[in-house]
């Protein structure tokens, strides 16, 4: 609700409870049936592949006397943080350690929230990639809303344990980028585990993942189209526009059932389900655009249909709309330093994130890549460093936020991991020096306090099966490599 | 235009070139780093209290100058005496070093990867599958087997937009070669220097490409056997037109035009030991193989890749072949890289072998200015601080053979010297200045061009295009 001028706050108050009551007394069991206003999100199912996740075992622990990047702009030179059944319990200078809790001394030390890659496609482009294992892109018709990354997920990928040894604890893993609709996205913490369930960030929402420009134009340019970025903007239109006439049969259907005459029900689409359920904000979308002036028109064709953008991803022109984005509420997912691979690439700079956050908007790092992910502080650090050098005053506390708060706000889980708060998930990075420095290593990676990564321990270096009895393994594989 | 102001623009014209043609002669003083170009005349450039790497026999000198004169270093030590007529630029104790070199890159041969128009890197797609070579799987358009007589000489570009922004990497020198795609042979890479040109190129047949790698993740790919096969075919049938070129051309004479001759004679100057194979291989056993089959032959090798090269280290530094490593290859990306690993470039560094490093391999053009980031993180994984600055510096310039004028800051040596404001390796660093040949570079690049247009969202007073 927008804050209105000129009411007293007892009189907003007031509204928010009647209007509180009056939802209790309309909406039994919190859904609204009562027609129009109608939620589809209550009505279709949203959670076919429910989250196995159950945190490792773990110890109260204690890190002390380390330089702690909060991940809320904050450095605390000499800090404790203690975490205690999973969940952090304390962040500060002068914290006592309870009884028989492990005491990690971080002297010379950093740490930082877990890195969270907004955009990365380990699992369903996994290593080793051949032709069996191709499962990011369904590019067999330009919309398929009705897939799912979750279902191609392959949780043996060896480039999970790599992106641990980075300090990476979540990651959203996409369908590629070869149709205008690529399908559901899906947050995974960065667990080892034999089900995709199993690495199931609980609680995360989904996302719908679109792509602008010129990969489904090469992909459809001479398979039926779209051929043009005209094209392109013409497909999210037919697209949502079903997902509205579905939602309305939908609807008219409910309403009559409510009043008793409910007649057929309407055929089940599962793509145009999901659409319904953007069309109503409960999936936003994740949208691949490079330039600016495509961005602008995206937030045109969201606005038409009433979806939410959470994020442009790629976003190399993100800096030439900065303001458009800050105003619409839309973040920009951005590399450091990748360029001109393609056309619209080609305007890529090293300050874009810099310059997008300076101008007020929410700028992050993304890997889209198995070995980027891996480095993603160092990425950080180069787009800090290139806005520093056009005189931005950018702190290390402000910069971690591009890999942490950042893109848990981007996916809806910021109440949950993305800073260093009393009460999160103790999602905990333990650096061996400055982390935005080429020579650091993450030394201890914790996933709701468990420790699942420990440079200095070989037994704590998970290893795929894939891995497993290839010749020398003792000298490769598992996370540290 | 009437006759009046075509010659007024004659004139001008003439003008213009006669200010360029004048001598340089600026007064010693202290110049901007972001000064405009100067050709490599009179004028001496003294960089003072500098923290000078030499990369050479003279090690490190924590406070030293280097004096600079026609595009040649002159003098490194502590306290040199200033030229009168110098520009002095203080390095405030900063790094200095050689300009870095990029082994295996694309600099000069593709603007955009995927704009087929300005991407040089091999022979075209439309090209290759008219004259495939249709041994391999028959259907789709195979790459011919051979592209030996491919030259990147023939397609660089010195006014790429990729060059200045290298550059601002630190970069100053590179081989820039073909890509590497479905047949064996690619063609030659040349060592280029990154200056403003108009001939960049410094060496040419610095290497011929070759795979002998299964290009990984496309069905109907070329077999390991059928790879060996046609590269053993190509090299004996090179020997034999060698020998009786005059024979191989006659009616009913050695055999058929096939292969075509101009991918023949390219391999002259690699069967006569003027020029190495770069060899793209990363499983172990490939690796092996290729440095017996190099050994045997009387082949010079470089391997590109290597991603499993640690484990036949004691080979490769017995037969003294180097290897072209990306050091933050790590995945088993296929089934020829299970033993890829970030320890790679250490662990063959210390057990002899010459490692060179190539900026980050997924994109060989663009990605040069992660040079000295590969480097950085090499260390971070094991391998000494010094013997990675020599990777990028001296030792490329040994292995492309251009060591007596580059590689390291010595009298004589062409002045390729760049001004750091931190530690060169580490990724928040930059240069500060930078010198290709004695000439100051501009720190301007279209990023840098775009930044600037756009770094003040807020200023409505004209639109972006007229910043």
């Amino acid at each position: 609700m927008e804050p209105r001028g000129g009411l007293p706050a007892w009189g907003a108050a007031a509204i928010v409870a009647v209007t509180l009551l009056l939802s209790w007394l309309l909406l039994p069991g919190g859904h609204d049936t009562s027609g129009d206003g109608a939620k589809v999100a209550d009505q279709f199912p949203n959670d076919e592949f429910p989250s196995t996740y159950k945190p490792l075992a773990s110890k109260p622990t204690l890190i002390k006397n380390a330089t702690i990047l909060t991940g809320t702009d904050q450095e605390i030179a000499h800090g404790s943080i203690l975490i205690e059944n999973g969940k952090i319990t304390a962040v500060g200078t002068d914290l006592q350690p309870p009884a028989d809790v492990r005491v990690i001394d971080g002297s010379g030390k950093f740490v930082t929230p877990g890195i969270i890659d907004i955009h990365s496609h380990l699992g369903v482009y996994p290593s080793p990639s051949n032709e069996a294992t191709q499962d990011g892109n369904e590019a067999t018709k330009p919309a398929t809303p009705e897939v799912r990354s979750e279902n191609s997920v392959w949780p043996q990928d060896p480039g999970f344990s790599r992106a641990l040894a980075g300090g990476v604890t979540a990651l959203e893993i996409l369908p590629g980028s070869a149709n205008l609709i690529g399908g559901r996205s899906v947050v995974l913490k960065n667990v080892p585990s034999v089900t995709t369930q199993g690495m199931k960030f609980p609680g995360a929402p989904y996302d719908l993942k679109m792509a602008c420009g010129e990969n489904p134009k090469r992909v459809y340019g001479e398979k039926g189209g779209p051929q043009t970025q005209m094209g392109n903007i013409a497909g999210y239109r037919a697209a949502f526009q079903k997902a509205r006439e579905y939602r309305e049969k939908w609807r008219k259907y409910w309403k009559a059932k409510k009043a008793g005459k409910p007649g057929d029900e309407p055929d089940r689409d599962i793509g145009l389900e999901t659409l319904a359920l953007v069309l109503d904000k409960v999936i936003p979308v994740q949208m691949h655009c490079y330039r600016g002036d495509q961005m602008a028109t995206m937030i045109d064709v969201s606005k038409e249909f009433g979806f939410r953008i959470a994020a442009f991803h790629h976003a190399t022109e993100a800096y030439k709309v900065a303001d458009l984005l800050k105003k619409n509420d839309t973040c920009a997912v951005m590399w450091a330093d990748w360029w001109g691979f393609k056309m619209e690439a080609y305007d890529a700079i090293p300050e874009g994130i810099a310059m997008v956050d300076h101008a007020g908007a929410c700028a992050m790092i993304h890997s889209d890549d198995p070995l980027g992910v891996q480095r993603l502080n160092q990425e950080v650090a180069i787009a800090m460093a290139a806005g520093r050098r056009m005189g931005y005053p950018i702190t290390r506390a402000h910069a971690v936020e591009w890999m942490t708060r950042n893109p848990a706000k981007a996916l809806g889980i910021l109440d949950k991991v993305g800073t260093l708060e009393k009460g999160k998930m103790a999602d905990v990075v333990l650096w061996d020096g400055d982390p935005f420095s080429v020579y650091t290593h993450a030394e201890k990676v914790f996933i709701d306090g468990a420790l699942l990564y420990d440079r200095k321990d070989p037994r704590l270096s998970p290893r795929s099966d894939f891995e497993l009895g290839q010749e020398e393994n003792d000298h490769t594989g598992g996370a540290g490599q | 235009m009437n006759r009046i102001t075509l010659l007024a623009t004659i004139s001008a014209l003439a003008l213009s070139a006669a200010a360029l043609a004048q001598p340089v002669n600026t007064p010693a003083k202290p110049a901007s780093v972001t000064a405009a170009p100067l050709p490599p005349g009179p004028t001496p450039i003294l960089i003072r209290h500098g923290h000078i790497y030499t990369v050479g026999a003279a090690g490190t000198l924590s406070d030293g100058d280097v004096l600079i004169e026609n595009g040649k270093i002159t003098a490194v030590g502590p306290n040199l005496v200033t030229p009168p007529t110098a520009r002095v630029i203080d390095a405030g104790g900063k790094p200095v070093t050689p300009g870095l070199m990029a082994s295996y890159t694309q600099l000069g041969i593709v603007e955009v990867e995927l704009v087929s128009e300005t991407n040089d890197n091999g022979p075209g797609q439309d090209l290759s599958a008219f004259d495939s070579d249709d041994d391999t799987a028959s259907g789709a358009a195979e790459e011919k087997i051979a592209s030996s007589a491919f030259d990147v000489v023939d397609a660089i570009n010195p006014t790429s937009t990729l060059i200045p922004i290298a550059r601002l990497g630190g970069v100053t020198r590179a081989l820039t070669a073909p890509a590497v795609g479905r047949g064996v042979f690619y063609g030659h890479g040349a060592i280029i220097d990154l200056g403003k040109g108009p001939d960049l190129v410094e060496k040419t047949k610095a290497g011929m490409v070759v795979s002998l790698s299964p290009p990984g993740d496309n069905r109907g790919q070329p077999s390991r056997p059928l790879l060996w096969a046609k590269f053993r075919e190509m090299m004996d049938d090179a020997r034999e037109y060698l020998a009786q070129r005059a024979g191989y051309h006659r009616p009913g004479g050695a055999r058929d035009q096939r292969p075509a001759s101009i991918d023949l004679d390219a391999l002259e100057p690699v069967i006569h030991g003027r020029e190495p194979l770069i060899v793209h291989v990363d499983r172990a056993s490939d690796i092996r193989q290729v440095v017996q089959y190099g050994r045997a032959n009387n082949i010079r090798i470089i391997i590109l890749g290597g991603e499993e090269a640690w484990k036949v280290a004691s080979d490769l530094a017995a037969a003294q072949v180097p290897v072209i490593v990306d050091a933050e290859q790590n995945l088993p990306g296929s089934f020829s890289t299970i033993g890829a690993t970030l320890a790679n470039a250490a662990r063959l560094d210390a057990a002899g072998v010459t490692v060179i490093f190539q900026p980050q391999s997924d994109e060989p053009a663009h990605y040069a200015r992660t040079l000295a980031q590969i480097a950085g993180n090499a260390v971070a994984n094991g391998m000494p601080w010094d013997h990675a600055l020599a990777a990028i510096t001296r030792k490329p310039a040994e292995v492309w053979g251009i060591a007596d004028r580059y590689g390291t800051l010595e009298v004589g040596k062409d002045a390729d010297v760049v001004v750091w404001d931190g530690d060169p390796l580490e990724v928040t660093s930059a240069p500060k200045a930078v010198f290709i040949k004695g000439v100051a570079m501009p720190l301007v690049s279209r990023q840098t061009m775009l930044r600037d247009r756009y770094k003040n969202l807020n200023d409505k007073s004209k639109p972006f295009a007229y910043r």
